[in-house]
């Protein structure tokens, strides 16, 4: 019986001790692994932009504004705004597409609504190379897109699909598609139908409801699916080698070749912390649009 | 609810657009023809091909280790870690470094990691590659619990508290058999995840331990063999099974949306 003779304050503090028990039992293991392997390796990036690179790879611990002066260079310069042109016409091809499904997955029966969700879903957490590589096997010379305009006699020999800049965009729309509709849908089916009976019995057209009421009261999640699309096509690699020809023509193939080919860290890290500036640029716009929602 | 009619239009052209490519390449995985491309009636010859290749089979090897190594350290992570930011705090920073993970482009937690590791002089390996996932894993396995957590009904942890139980027994008794269902699906999505992941290898593999996607990039660069296209269907369908399988065990499209 010795729980009826503790005082009242003891007990209080036990529990405090508990909480701080449980506190450390749950969120230590996890937060301390985020601590090494994420923001450690996070701050040595942005530690990296100010010094100078070794003459054989590695770092040199000496302070420099080279490397952000080297951003600025159009050699680069050009490859980043090149990148930000390729991210945002997938980013609007994605939204072009994936809203009016996303429209019309949101109006589905329950049971064809999670199907019609699923199927979307299905190719997103397949591998991304297979994917990608699907698209050689489609677009290449003999390939099926080709042989069947051929056989319908629309072109006579082969066109050149793959390694443009328009094969690029195809593969980040067909990679990150899903990406746009899942948000998109969320925001949609959360909106009251009555609203827009409200605007049709007030006389609006469908166009007018559209642009007055739907589309203002699904803007967070059009900015999310945006996002959700940008981030990942921005700083994409594996795209414009694969599907681009193999040239340099992204930021993400430039921070690659800064860290594997040419061995310069430093300015390998402020190629990247200059892709993180954007999207935490794109995420404060985000965070502030669903705020003001 | 009317539905417009010109709706349909864009609906069907997005399946047609995502279904397209993978139909394409799963028949061409049955084609008895040397093409890649050409279809020339049916054969299982490159599963055969396939299956003698000494490469990708250490690929696969090495792909199972580091995701069943991954998968099960990022299931006890981040299912105390959802816990943890669902129960025992209301920090919003601790919040957003538990989703950081699933938001940080790929390509700078790689070679985040691949400065990590040359800091601190560790070797390349599947070590490397192991620890590398998990930290992706538990962001998404964290994700899915706490989805769950929300939806689970709170009173019974409470009653569990006022009857005494320590937090550690009301988390063993209470909590833990309300989520092993969320804990299922999300030790599942750390698996495919893990299986599939190419450029946070890419950075933290060594050349001498090569995974599965690995060997399919380095393949895929040199040129389109049948032999892909069947491996590729094999994977798809792998990760079609395990996503049907997650969304039947939880609300999968949900937590994501």
């Amino acid at each position: 019986m010795t729980r009826s003779t503790t005082s009242g304050a003891s007990v209080r503090s036990r529990a405090r001790r508990s909480r701080a028990l449980g506190r450390l039992v749950f969120l230590g293991p996890g937060l301390t692994y985020l601590i090494v392997l994420l923001l450690i390796p996070l701050a040595l990036l942005i530690g990296f932009t100010v010094f100078r690179r070794g003459r054989f790879g590695g770092v040199v611990y000496e302070l420099t504004g080279e490397n952000f002066t080297r951003l600025l260079d159009p050699l680069y310069l050009d490859v980043v705004i090149g990148s930000l042109k390729l991210a945002a016409i997938a980013t609007l091809i994605a939204l072009l597409v994936g809203y009016p499904t996303a429209y019309l997955i949101a109006q589905l029966p329950r049971k064809w609504k999670t199907i019609a969700l699923v199927a979307v879903v299905l190719p997103f957490w397949t591998n991304f190379l297979v994917r990608i590589y699907a698209w050689i096997v489609l677009l290449s010379g003999p390939g099926l897109v080709n042989s069947t305009l051929m056989d319908l006699g629309l072109i006579d020999k082969p066109l050149e699909l793959l390694y443009n800049q328009g094969t690029i965009v195809t593969g980040l729309v067909y990679s990150y598609l899903p990406l746009m509709v899942l948000p998109l849908y969320a925001a949609i089916e959360k909106l009251d139908p009555q609203l827009r009976e409200a605007s049709a019995n007030l006389g609006a057209g469908p166009v007018r409801t559209f642009a007055s009421v739907t589309l203002p009261l699904t803007l967070p999640g059009v900015f999310t699916g945006c996002l959700f699309v940008f981030v990942p096509s921005f700083g994409n690699f594996i795209i414009p080698e694969l599907l681009g020809g193999g040239r340099s023509i992204m930021v993400g193939n430039l921070i690659r070749d800064q860290f594997l080919k040419a061995r310069d860290w430093p300015f390998g890290s402020t190629l990247a912390l200059a892709l993180l500036a954007v999207l935490i640029v794109l995420l404060l716009l985000q965070a502030w649009s669903a705020r003001r929602a | 609810m009317r539905r417009p009619r010109l709706l349909y239009v864009p609906f069907w052209a997005t399946y047609v657009f995502l279904y397209t490519p993978i139909v394409v390449l799963v028949a061409m995985s049955f084609n008895a023809g040397e093409s890649p491309y050409v279809y020339e009636g049916f054969s299982l010859e490159w599963y055969g091909v396939l299956a003698g290749n000494a490469g990708i089979r250490e690929g696969l090897v090495n792909t199972l280790i580091v995701a069943v190594g991954s998968t099960a350290l990022a299931t006890v992570l981040g299912t105390l870690l959802a816990v943890g930011l669902a129960r025992h705090t209301r920090s919003r920073v601790l919040d957003a470094l538990g989703v950081l993970p699933a938001v940080l482009p790929d390509l700078v937690l790689g070679i985040g990691l691949l400065v990590f590791y040359a800091t601190i002089k560790s070797t390349l390996g599947l070590h490397s590659v192991l620890l590398a996932h998990t930290v992706f894993g538990m962001a998404f396995v964290a994700a899915v619990v706490r989805t769950r957590l929300t939806h689970a009904d709170t009173s019974l942890e409470e009653a569990s508290r006022d009857l005494g139980a320590t937090p550690f027994t009301t988390f063993v008794r209470i909590t833990l058999p309300q989520l092993a269902p969320g804990i299922g699906a999300g030790a599942l999505l750390a698996f495919t995840l893990s299986i599939d992941e190419f450029v946070i290898a890419f950075f933290t593999a060594a050349p001498t331990t090569p995974t599965l996607p690995i060997v399919i990039y380095s393949m895929v660069r040199f040129g389109v063999t049948p032999e892909i296209n069947a491996l590729a269907t094999l994977l798809l369908l792998v990760s079609f099974t395990a996503v049907i399988v997650t969304q039947r065990m939880t609300r999968l499209t949900e937590s994501l949306s």
